[in-house]
Order: C-alpha cells, then sequence, then structure tokens
C-alpha cells in the first residue's frame, strides 16, 4: 500500500498501478478486496467493489501509461477513484459500448478485450463516473451504497 | 457433484485442493472480462487460459474451483497463487466443448445470462 489515512471522512487507502508488468496486474484489487473482508463489509458488496476495482486496474495497466486508484470508506458507502497519466480516451460514449475494444494482442492473450469492461464497472456500481481528456488523463469515479 | 466425480467424468487430475468439494453450476470461456460480467452464482470456471489472471478473476468473483481444459497446465507461480486463497484447481485433456458436454449431460447447470 502507497497510503492509509484514517480522519473524519473515513479511511483513505492509495495505491499505485503501472503498465510495464501484467503479471501482477490485480494485486491492488486483491488488497483492497483484503481489507473490505477485514472491515466486516457485506460480501455481495465486496465482490461487487472487487469486480469493478478489477476491471478498472486491468484497464489502467493495458491500456494506459500508470495511474493510482483510492479507496474511501465511509459509514455508508465506498468510493473508488482511479485515475491515470493518459493517454486518455476520445470518445467516452463509444468507449462505454459493450463490445467496443482497442486492446492489443497481448491484452487479449491474457484473456481480456472483450469490451466488456466499462460497462461491467457501471453495472457493479451504484454511481459511475467516467472523464477523460484525449493526450491528458482517464478519472473514473465510483460509488457503492452499503 | 463432488470434485471426485467431476475428476471421473473428465478423466481429470487434481493439482491442489479438496476432492469432498463440490459444484453446481459451470461457466465456460477463455475471455476474463466474460467471466467478470456474467459469473453471478457459486460456478466453476472452465477455461484454456493459464495465467495469473484467471485466478485474480476468479478470487475477484470468490470462485472456488477451476478447470483447465485441452491439456493446458499452469505454471507454478499459478498454482501458488491459487492455494493462497484456497482454491481447487483440476486438469483435463478434453477440450472446453467435451469437458463442458459431460459435466451438463451429469446435471451440472448453466447460468442464464441476463441482457438489461
Ligand atoms: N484507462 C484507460 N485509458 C485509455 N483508454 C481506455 C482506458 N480504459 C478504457 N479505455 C478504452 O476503452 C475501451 C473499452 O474499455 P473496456 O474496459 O470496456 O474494454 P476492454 O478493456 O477493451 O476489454 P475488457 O474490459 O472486456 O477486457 C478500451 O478498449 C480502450 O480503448
Ligand atoms: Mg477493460
Amino acid at each position: 500500500m502507497n497510503s492509509f489515512i484514517t480522519n473524519n471522512d473515513g479511511i483513505v487507502l492509495k495505491y499505485v498501478v503501472g503498465n510495464d508488468d501484467f503479471s501482477i496486474v490485480g494485486e491492488v484489487s486483491s488488497k483492497i478486496k483484503n481489507v473490505l473482508k477485514q472491515l466486516n463489509i457485506d460480501n455481495k458488496l465486496i465482490r461487487r467493489v472487487s469486480i469493478a476495482t478489477y476491471e478498472a486496474e486491468v484497464n489502467v495497466a493495458i491500456h494506459s501509461l500508470g495511474g493510482y486508484i483510492e479507496v474511501t470508506i465511509t459509514e455508508n458507502e465506498i468510493k473508488i477513484k482511479i485515475r491515470d497519466n493518459g493517454p486518455g480516451i476520445k470518445d467516452t460514449k463509444l468507449a462505454m459500448e459493450k463490445g467496443y475494444s482497442t486492446a492489443s494482442n497481448k491484452a487479449r492473450e491474457l484473456g481480456f478485450g472483450a469490451g466488456m469492461g466499462l460497462p461491467n464497472m457501471k453495472r457493479c456500481s451504484d454511481e459511475f463516473k467516467i472523464e477523460s481528456k484525449f493526450g491528458e488523463y482517464t478519472e473514473l469515479n465510483m460509488k457503492f451504497i452499503k | 457433484m463432488k470434485i471426485s466425480k467431476v475428476i471421473e467424468l473428465i478423466n481429470g487430475e487434481i493439482l491442489i485442493g479438496s476432492i469432498d468439494d463440490s459444484i453446481n453450476f459451470a461457466f465456460s470461456s477463455d475471455l476474463m472480462s466474460d467471466v467478470l460480467a456474467f459469473v453471478n452464482e457459486d460456478t466453476a470456471l472452465l477455461t484454456g487460459l493459464v495465467n495469473n489472471q484467471v485466478i485474480r478473476t476468479a478470487e475477484m468473483l470468490d470462485l472456488r474451483t477451476i478447470i483447465f481444459v485441452r491439456g493446458k497446465v499452469p505454471p507454478q507461480e499459478v498454482v501458488n497463487l491459487a492455494k493462497e486463497r484456497g482454491m481447487t484447481l483440476l486438469i483435463t485433456n478434453f477440450t472446453m466443448f467435451e469437458s463442458s458436454g459431460v459435466l451438463f449431460k451429469n446435471g451440472i447447470e448453466a447460468l442464464r445470462i441476463s441482457n438489461e
């Protein structure tokens, strides 16, 4: 973990996600899942958060130059923010369509590139926001109600 | 269905886990993002992929049983990752089609995809 803060807003965890070593993709989501388990959060909710976080982590690793995942756990909700350092998405509406994918062959060999990740994150979360500036960054914000 | 019965039906082998575990549902795919999108029960996963991402995908979904088909054998690193998570791993020389077919014929259920 790269930082762990507890304050009035709850617990804030922040993890760096790289884009160079595909074999460790999922480690961050795994760590987040373990923290949620220790906090005795409902298993169904943990599962939804885990699926969405993992899809997002994979996207950062295979489509971006790297970034970070920030988790905020409060009494009533879990918020996940994923931000990367680009290259950004030209058309986020198109990216959200089921089946749309620009995944590389290397990513496809790992079992990704169905164009299902972003729609699945939206399905799993209670609130989903995607924001991107082409050439700069992509930022996802997801909220899960406890 | 007990894992021991599964092994018998697919002429398989157990790498790690328990033959006394059991499965009721199965999902077959080499696309992990489809697994993440469609699997919503305590389901066994049949796949021809043998990398870490298969284990990570199963971990996120709380899946406990993975059957590697077409004679694919996961590397030790992948087996270790699954072991730490208490999973059961099986291998078989059957194709995805035959493994799925024989399990389905013997009562393992399929998932229904909802199209919303
Ligand atoms: N963080 C990102 N940076 C740049 N482009 C992205 C990012 N996330 C998604 N995209 C773009 O949006 C497309 C759709 O993403 P989505 O996650 O839905 O599918 P995928 O990653 O291609 O395949 P899957 O998630 O099914 O394995 C990607 O192919 C890519 O073009
Ligand atoms: Mg994706």
